[in-house]
């Protein structure tokens, strides 16, 4: 085991270089510099445009650049932001706690209501209950986050009032931030009233976010589950009499976990990418937004910065996820070998 | 004894629910983030909406709604003969912001001006680049840095800015968000503590608003200005809820989660307009949608076929098609909103005809052109590509064949610059400082040629008439000459005027007072709340 570990880790260090290069690089390739952008219509001479090139250190060779921002990588610095003048960590980090408990909650949202969905489908096959936990997987599947958002929206804040339109918390609770998590802060800040306020804030951004998550998940679970119940040793239990409840819950739906939680776990790319839209829906002040202005600035060491972090998450998820095989299948507990 | 606690306590009660019933809260629905909170640093409109239009204010203002110049922190201001001194006598007793994060121990007074604008001007001054890439974007593009030379203590209360040349629009740039006065005692106490870069995290300012707090790209809060010169505001808490989407914002303004709505989606005005608790303010912006030819380029060097295609456009149609209603036709190369705008001037008739006509008449046949059409949404144009195959269509009516080109947006404004351009090139202006000079020189005149002047086009006639109007203070003289200079640019036809779009507002039934700013911004001093 804790060779496998050390051998994970030892992989991440030239995926995580080869990141390093690909956010380097793929900003740069994108036409246009900040510079140009912040002039705008009213444009700028020639000069004025090779001096501020000078200033942000854009004029240099890219080795150079390449080299100056690794060596800042490897200090834990970032860079600035071209836009607001912050450094990239700080702004990352202010930011990163509203998506991080978006995609908290529309992960658990995704995988309690798939699992379970997925495993009576599995067990009922041919019912109706299949089938209408099929039909709704592939529209989920397939729905477009966007439209889908605004139509929650229309409906549940607009027409029916029971929640909030956007944002992260009733704009007449006002209280220091502590954790970044809206849920534990409004806790924290003992006003009454504030913590219902977060949660229902949560809802219907949970709802978007963890849709295609969910249609994922169950439709996994539930040919996973179909895969595990034709085995013989499922036969075998049955045969000698075991509860159903037991043979389902203990026997088939152990193993059948091993691929839903690498497909919950590839999720976590899904996410970040469904958070851009989402966010943008529901005001939610998370990284996918600021990431998307990034660009469009072409604020350059922000892109690269989040581009890195996220990256940087996704691969930690990934380690986790492989980690926790062995914890729900004994067959693939990693040995030395 | 219990009898006496009952009724102090129904009198503490009482007095709470008085105090609950005066605060007023506003809450506006901002499309963005800002970038930061010092305005010199940036010249994004909603950056100013959060910074300078709130929390400061500067020497001159313009009266709110409008593009008429008012004294502010300056009471008043005299020219010197030659132009070239500009004396201005300060307000006394003004008082910058008392917050949990400053506290001031003197009022505003000269210090505090020629702090402001030193930064900016003199590259040695140790806030000229206080955080990393500082770059005075708008004071440096409204060409301060070789219009002024100094800027001069002359007591407390006087402060004189000395030009190197003669300049009628300086006191319209004295009143833009670049041109905000910020307090020299906050600079020095964050320089003396190494958190420089505080100045543009948190705004210390005179102005109707203080700053409470900013939690990043979600809520920005302020408090009203209870010492504030012009008295204070009559709402008493101001909180931007930032909602970039459209749709989600009037769902919010509905829903009442916040009281005003900056940009409406065209496909809600219906709706807002038939809401009973809602109501729509509308005016034309600051702004034209242009396409320029380039005039050194044949057959685009000969009047004759730039009118002719200027005929050929069936402008009508691309309003009603790309603006939605949300537009009104531009025949000159200024927004009615701004003085001198010559309304007696007919615009060149649609008649494909006529146009079909002339073009055989200048002897061109066969002419294919370039359409150039830009990448993103601006005010004046909602959507170019759209308004680029509408022209496209028309210019085929009178046997012109058109091809649509279009560049990622900084690399289409660098390469429409160029003289050699081949092609015509849609593309716009919103204004800065409401002066005619602002467009007519920037847009068309023969310095900028190479530059903003992307119809190449040099006149002597009318590039004689903006550069004397521009010297002269007299706003009567100056009037006659910029109307002169329309009839001359319509005359000549550099561009094609295409539209100055119009801006909508949806508010809450029980907003008071909000004027639409003719700048684009949204300024909340005066605005009431029932």
């Amino acid at each position: 085991m804790f060779f496998y570990l050390l051998r994970r880790l030892g992989l991440l260090i030239p995926t995580f270089f080869g990141v390093t290069i690909a956010a380097f690089s793929f900003i740069r390739l994108l036409p246009g510099d900040p510079v140009l952008l912040m002039a705008g219509e009213r444009g700028l001479t020639p000069e004025r445009h090779a001096a501020l090139m000078r200033q942000f250190g854009f004029d240099r060779p890219l080795w150079q650049q390449f080299l100056d921002y690794v060596g800042g990588i490897l200090q834990g610095d970032l860079g600035n932001s071209l836009v607001t003048k912050n450094p990239v960590l700080q702004e990352f980090f202010a930011l990163f706690p509203a998506t991080l408990e978006l995609s908290l909650a529309a992960i658990v949202f995704a995988s309690v209501l798939g699992v379970t969905a997925g495993v009576i489908a599995a067990v009922r096959r041919g019912s109706w209950f299949d089938q209408t936990v099929m039909g709704t997987a592939l529209v989920g599947y397939s729905m477009p986050i966007f439209w889908w958002g605004l139509l929650l929206i229309i409906l549940f804040s607009g027409i029916l009032g029971w929640t909030p339109v956007s944002g992260r918390m009733s704009l007449m609770y006002f209280f220091p931030e502590v954790t970044g998590f809206m849920l534990i802060d409004s806790l924290l800040s003992g006003q009454d009233g504030a913590f219902i306020s977060a949660l229902s804030h949560l809802i219907l951004p949970t709802i978007v976010l963890g849709t295609i998550p969910l249609a994922v998940v169950a439709r996994q679970t539930r040919s996973a589950m179909l895969e595990v119940l034709g085995e013989d040793y499922v036969r075998t239990a049955r045969a000698k009499g075991l509860a159903p409840a037991r043979i389902i819950g203990i026997h088939a739906l152990r193993n059948a976990l091993v691929p839903v939680i690498t497909t919950i776990g590839l999720q976590v790319g899904v996410l970040l990418g469904g958070a851009i839209l989402t966010e943008t829906i529901f005001s939610w002040p998370g990284i996918g937004k600021w990431m998307v202005d990034s660009i469009f600035r072409r604020d350059y060491p922000a892109v690269q910065g989040g581009l890195l972090l996220i990256a940087a998450i996704v691969m930690t998820v990934n380690l986790l996820v492989d980690l926790l095989y062995g914890l729900v299948n004994p067959k693939i507990r990693h040995t030395g070998g | 004894m219990k009898t006496k606690a009952l009724i102090l306590s129904a009198l503490m009660g009482t007095a709470l629910m008085a105090g609950a019933a005066q605060s007023k809260t506003f809450v506006y629905c901002s499309e963005g983030s800002p970038e930061g909170f010092d305005p010199a640093l940036y010249t994004a409109g909603t950056t100013f909406d959060a910074s300078s239009r709130q929390v400061y204010n500067r020497l001159v203002e313009f009266k709110r709604g409008t593009t008429t110049i008012a004294p502010a922190l300056a009471e008043s201001w005299s020219v010197s003969d030659d132009g070239l001194e500009y004396t201005f006598k300060l307000r006394k007793g003004v008082k910058f912001h008392s917050t949990d994060f400053f506290t001031p121990t003197r009022d505003f007074n000269a210090d505090d001006v020629v702090f402001s604008f030193k930064r900016q001007l003199d590259k040695n001054h140790p806030w000229h680049e206080y955080t990393a890439g500082t770059s005075w974007e708008y004071f440096n593009g409204m060409s301060m840095p070789s219009l002024l030379k100094d800027v001069v203590k002359v007591d407390d209360y006087t402060v004189k800015f000395i030009l190197t040349r003669p300049e009628a629009p300086m006191i319209a740039n004295l009143a833009m968000d670049f041109a905000s006065i910020l307090s020299k005692e906050y600079a020095d106490k964050l320089a003396a503590a190494g958190k420089k870069e505080d100045l543009n995290q948190k705004p210390v300012g005179t102005g109707p608003f203080k700053f409470v707090a900013y939690q990043k790209d979600a809520v920005i809060r302020y408090k009203a200005n209870e010492n504030y010169w012009k008295g204070k505001a009559a709402i008493d808490d101001l909180i931007f809820a930032i909602t970039p989407d459209a749709s989600v914002r009037h769902q919010r303004l509905k829903a009442n989660e916040c009281q005003l709505n900056p940009y409406p989606n065209p496909a809600d005005l219906e709706a807002i307009r038939k809401d009973p608790d809602l109501k729509l303010m509308e005016q034309e912006g600051l702004n034209v949608g242009y396409l320029a030819y380039n005039t050194l380029m044949p057959p685009f060097d000969n009047v004759k076929v730039r009118k002719a295609l200027n005929m050929a456009i069936n402008k009508q149609a691309i309003l009603d098609a790309v603006f939605q209603g949300a537009g009104k036709i531009a025949k000159n190369p200024i927004p009615p909103t701004i003085w001198s705008y010559n309304d007696e001037i007919k615009d060149d008739p649609y008649d494909p005809v006529a146009a079909r006509k002339m073009l055989e008449e200048a002897g061109v046949k066969g002419l294919k052109m370039k359409i150039w059409a830009m990448p993103v949404q601006r005010p004046y144009n909602p959507n170019a590509r759209r308004m680029a195959e509408l022209i496209q269509a028309d210019f085929k009516k009178v046997g012109v064949d058109a091809e649509i080109v279009s560049y990622e947006w900084g690399e289409y404004l660098k390469r429409s610059k160029a003289k050699d351009r081949d092609g015509a090139v849609l593309l716009g202006w919103t204004g800065d400082n409401g002066d005619p000079d602002n467009f007519l020189a920037v847009l068309l005149g023969c310095d900028a040629v190479g530059g903003s002047n992307r119809a190449q086009w040099c006149n002597k006639e009318f590039d004689d008439l903006i550069k004397k109007a521009k010297v002269i203070s007299d706003m009567g003289e100056r009037t006659k000459l910029y109307k002169q200079a329309q009839v001359v640019f319509k005359r000549e036809a550099p561009w094609a005027t295409i539209a100055h779009s119009v801006v909508f507002k949806a508010m809450r039934k029980n907003v008071k007072n909000f004027k639409i700013d003719p700048f684009g911004g949204h300024v909340f001093y005066g605005v009431d709340i029932e």
